[in-house]
């Protein structure tokens, strides 16, 4: 199996500060990989890191065999790489449908063509439209993003992140902040736009951490402490500590 | 109340086009003033300058404190143009000479737009206000090509006349300008339809989210920038062929701010907006220029209340209209619009009465101290007059605050009731 | 030798004038997001009241009210007119302050009218300081230098030393952190635009004798200091400094430099005609390309280190 994305020795800093700690880190092409650990261990930063928000510090990351380090993050998009956010981060003056049209343009090749009409393009219309049934919210349609109640939006923020057909999707806290039914119904979105797909998330949520993913890698204060299939995770020492040390339930 | 479901494109569409045409064609024939026909040229060549405008402020989010650059060396470019024609150096019908216009205002945003664009907000605001200086200083320096101070001057008829047609009588300019003016009209509307027309949208709202999804936020407003420039070199174009001279003004910083607060009082937000802007900006200019020299102050007085209390426009302060007139609901704004608009001429009267006096006491103050206002003569140096003056003032303000609170209390009833009537 | 150290005593007072203007506006900037349009507007009044005040009071008097006095015009125009739009966001501020600058001018014609008004160096300051070689150098500059001196030093003890100052320094890296400092914001952000704009004030009163009062002196000095501060680097006072002094050196010395590129050319055994290409520009003389070059600056500036020079915020 080949390696969709790698890291090697990933470091970050700000000031003085590391964040990020030598993590090293192969996801193979098609594996649900989810990264846990407790708050403040730089799950986020390392998203930030691999989708080209923040520079690195040191060390490379690799797509498909491929060092992207260094690339602004929409050319690291345009090779196949694509990610929510946290906070929901999407065009809220936008209809849904338009909010999904403008993820596909680029994929679909259109770029910044100014003499192709927009509703005239049948492959990105209909493909607009699948992505919004697939999520779930074609009765949505032409309702501004600002509008849509909290899970809608995490919806079409998933909507628009894999709507561009990017073989590698991360995830960051896809059902934050939601209700038990919310979440149960996001995991079934997510296990559907990720199938055949390398999809990585940051996950507070175990049942759906554990539900979801093939393997899990731990991260603590910005180094991978461990990183294997689930059932293995379930038993570590190490983590169970780490865990139990850091957040007190 | 059913939905009627009808694709916009068809009648709605043709409707607005075929009218605004039609509208534009007979205007000159039914308004025979002697001053019209300036005016409604001046206002074919402002409506395609500020909807060009409007193509970085309303499309993509970028003030421009410089925009006559592009319109300004647009008009430069055409008239060495025509004067080479004229000259015989190369042929080019002068009805397609707005197009080197043009051309001349894309190149320049190429040359410019790069370094403008890197950023979005108050730095390409900062930029452009400097690549607007920069330019408009270099036309002092180089003589040659920006004629100096008497500016370059042209002669638009020439060659033969073809059907009768010679650019002779400013009625014939007039219907060129409105033929570019429609035929740029639809290309800027065609514009906001295409994958970057609505890429600028989506870079103007969330800059992060269009690199995420593949889009260089730069390359975006870069473009933009490139195709606005373009447009505005076209209002250029034919601002050169209307008024037959381009001096340093046309580059100048009154000429940038002017496009500005005519986009932003029309509503940078609609795309009719700046059409609606242009129309007030240049009869408002016509018409209160005509009556006082104190003009610019109204104006600028009506752009900050806008800014205030209406950043929408007048476009949106008409379009928040349209579902109360469909509510059947805005008898209950007359009677507060009414004591609005007499307290609001009260208000009116004082500061207009203050502006004037003042004006008249530091121009003319020793020389001719009798003034008229509103049908009354009477002395600047006298107490009387002031008197009553800041009285309306300060008393048309009270008042107006009390009508103001009135429209306020009606417009919050208006909102409760569409709201219900939406949940039920 | 002569002409150097004239010019360059010039270049410092002009530039120490700017940093008045530049200082102003970058605290208003850091701290509040606002870029202030009409920052030289309110140097434009601050030379107008002193020039009333002057009439009345006598210049020293005036030049500690008419600041005062452009100050509080500040704090009310933040008071009700910024803080109204504030909810718009920073691109309407501007629009705000754009639109406030136009009143200002045209407030100007009102009142004082069109032309120059004659708002003169007092005759206590005016005659030589010391004579440089055979130049006697004007008293008046050496005391514009020196108000500005003693204005850089009180803003360098009020950041240092006062509380407020202590708040601002703060907006000044952080600024995101202030809001949540528990002070009393919307009170501080009067206070400093209030502050900035007596800057602003306190400059007009003493340029605007040694230049001229005119309605269009706002929108002459506008643009140079927005120059000032995208080369200094947005939201660094240091920055401003230097690039205040950048500025007033290139643009003083330009303006006495008389050589024209052909000129330099010719020295270097080219010759340059009207026939060679581009003609033109080999012709201009550096004082004509002056004005230009302040842009010119910024222009390359942007290309090479968009930061500016101190700059650590990129726009």
């Amino acid at each position: 199996m080949s390696t969709a994305i790698e890291l090697r020795g990933v470091t970050k800093r700000f000031g003085n500060t590391e964040i990020i700690r030598g993590v090293d880190l192969a996801v193979p092409r098609g594996e649900r990989h989810a990264i846990i650990g407790p708050n403040g261990a730089g799950k986020s930063t390392l998203f930030n890191l691999i989708s080209g928000r923040y520079p690195l510090s040191h060390g490379d990351i690799l797509l498909n065999g491929e060092s992207v380090s260094g690339l602004k993050p929409f050319q690291i998009n345009r090779k196949g790489l694509s990610r929510s956010f946290q906070v929901t981060n999407i065009f809220q003056r936008m209809s849904v449908f338009e909010n999904i049209r403008c993820a596909v343009l680029w994929t679909l090749g259109y770029k910044y063509s100014f003499w192709h009409r927009l509703g005239g393009l049948k492959d990105a219309n209909l493909h607009a439209e699948e992505v919004m049934e697939s999520i779930g919210l074609k009765a949505r349609r032409d309702t501004p993003a600002g509008v849509l109640s909290y899970a809608e939006q995490r919806a079409l923020e998933i909507g628009v992140t894999i709507a561009g057909g990017a073989e590698v999707i991360l995830l960051d806290e896809p059902t934050a902040g939601m209700s038990r039914t919310e979440t149960s119904d996001a995991v079934e979105l997510i296990r559907k736009v990720s199938q055949g797909k390398t999809l990585i998330m940051v996950e507070h949520d175990m049942g759906v951490v554990f539900d979801l993913a093939d393997k899990i890698s731990v991260l603590v204060y910005g180094e991978v402490i461990a990183s294997d299939v689930p059932d293995n995770i379930r038993g570590n020492k190490a983590v169970q500590e780490a865990y139990l040390g850091t957040e007190a339930h | 109340m059913a939905k009627l479901k009808y694709r916009p494109i068809n009648l709605g569409r043709w409707l607005v086009w075929g009218g605004t045409a039609l509208v534009m064609i007979i205007l000159p024939l039914i308004l025979t003033a002697g001053f019209t026909l300036t005016l409604l040229s001046q206002i074919g060549v402002g409506i395609i300058f500020a909807l060009s405008y409007n193509m970085l402020l309303g499309q993509g989010g970028m003030l421009s404190f410089g925009h006559a650059v592009y319109s300004g060396l647009g008009a430069y470019f055409t008239v060495h143009a025509l004067n080479l024609i004229s000259q015989g150096a190369f042929h080019f019908p002068v009805t397609l000479a707005p197009i080197i216009g043009g051309l001349a205002g894309a190149t320049f945003g190429v040359i410019f737009g790069y370094v403008t664009t890197k950023k979005a907000g108050t730095t390409f605001a900062m930029i452009s206000l400097g690549i607007g200086e920069m330019v408009f200083a270099c036309s002092l320096m180089f003589a040659g090509f920006f004629g100096g101070e008497a500016g370059v001057s042209t002669n638009r008829v020439m060659g033969q006349s073809f059907l009768g047609i010679t650019y002779g009588p400013s009625i014939q300019v007039y219907y060129l300008i409105v033929g570019w003016a429609l035929v740029c009209m639809a290309a800027m509307y065609a514009w906001t339809q295409t994958p970057l027309g609505r890429m600028a949208n989506a870079v103007r709202d969330n800059p992060e989210r269009a690199e995420f999804v593949g889009y260089d936020t730069h390359m975006v407003r870069f473009l933009t920038l490139v195709l606005s420039g373009f447009f505005a070199g076209i209002a250029g174009g034919l601002s050169c062929i209307n008024y037959e001279i381009v001096t340093a003004e046309n580059v100048g910083a009154a000429a940038s701010g002017g496009v500005l607060i005519a986009t932003f009082i029309g509503g940078a937000g609609f795309f009719f907006g700046p059409i609606i802007g242009t129309i007030v900006f240049f009869t408002m200019v016509t018409a209160v220029g005509a009556m006082t020299k104190a003009w610019l102050f109204y104006l600028g007085l009506l752009f900050l209340i806008m800014v205030l209390y209406a950043p929408g426009g007048f476009a949106s302060l008409i379009l928040m209209h349209v579902p109360v007139i469909k509510a059947r609901l805005m008898r209950r704004l007359l009677l507060p619009y009414a004591a609005a608009l007499v307290t609001g001429a009260v208000l009116m009267a004082g500061l207009v009465s203050v502006v004037e006096m003042t004006y008249h006491f530091s121009l003319e103050a020793g020389t001719a101290p009798g003034m008229k206002l509103f049908g009354f003569a009477f002395n600047v140096t006298s107490a009387t007059p002031w008197t009553v003056a800041v009285g309306l003032l300060i008393g048309g303000f009270v008042i107006s605050r009390f009508a103001w609170a009135a429209v306020g209390r009606a417009w919050a009833d208006i909102v409760h009731i569409l709201q219900d009537r939406a949940v039920v | 030798m002569e002409f150097f150290l004239i010019s360059m005593l010039n270049s410092v007072s002009y530039g120490l004038l700017l940093f008045m203007l530049s200082s102003g506006l970058t605290i208003i900037f850091s701290m509040m997001g606002v870029l202030n349009f009409a920052h030289a507007s309110f140097y434009m009044i601050g030379a107008y009241f002193a020039y009333q005040l002057s009439g009345w009071l006598g210049f020293w008097p005036a030049l500690v009210c008419a600041p005062l006095l452009v100050g509080i015009v500040g704090m009310a125009v933040e008071r009700y007119g910024l803080r109204t739009v504030h909810k718009y966001g920073h691109v309407a501020e501007l629009l705000f302050t754009f639109g406030l600058a136009y009143l200002i001018e045209e407030a100007v014609h009102l009142i004082w009218g069109r032309s120059s008004v004659p708002y003169v160096i007092p005759p206590s300051l005016e005659g030589a300081a010391f004579t440089l070689f055979s130049t006697d150098y004007p008293l008046y500059r050496v005391f514009m230098m020196v108000v500005s001196v003693s204005m850089l030093i009180g803003i360098y003890l009020t950041l240092t030393r006062s509380r407020i100052g202590l708040v601002i320094q703060a907006a000044l890296t952080h600024p995101q952190t202030v809001e949540t400092l528990g002070h009393n914001v919307p009170r501080v952000f009067m206070l400093v635009f209030g502050g900035g704009s007596a800057l602003a004030g306190l400059a007009g009163v003493i340029g605007g004798n040694a230049f001229i009062t005119e309605p269009g002196m706002a929108a002459a000095v506008g643009p140079i200091v927005f120059v000032v501060v995208v080369v200094g680097g947005m939201g660094s006072l240091a920055g401003a400094f230097l690039a205040s002094l950048l500025i007033g050196t290139l643009q003083t010395f330009s303006v006495a430099l008389d050589y024209s590129f052909a000129d330099l050319l010719a020295k270097l055994g080219i010759s340059i005609g009207p026939d060679t290409p581009l003609a033109a520009l080999w012709d201009l003389t550096i004082a004509q390309t002056g004005p230009v070059l302040p842009y010119l600056l910024m222009v390359l500036m942007l290309i090479f280190r968009p930061k500016g020079i101190l700059g650590t915020r990129e726009g």
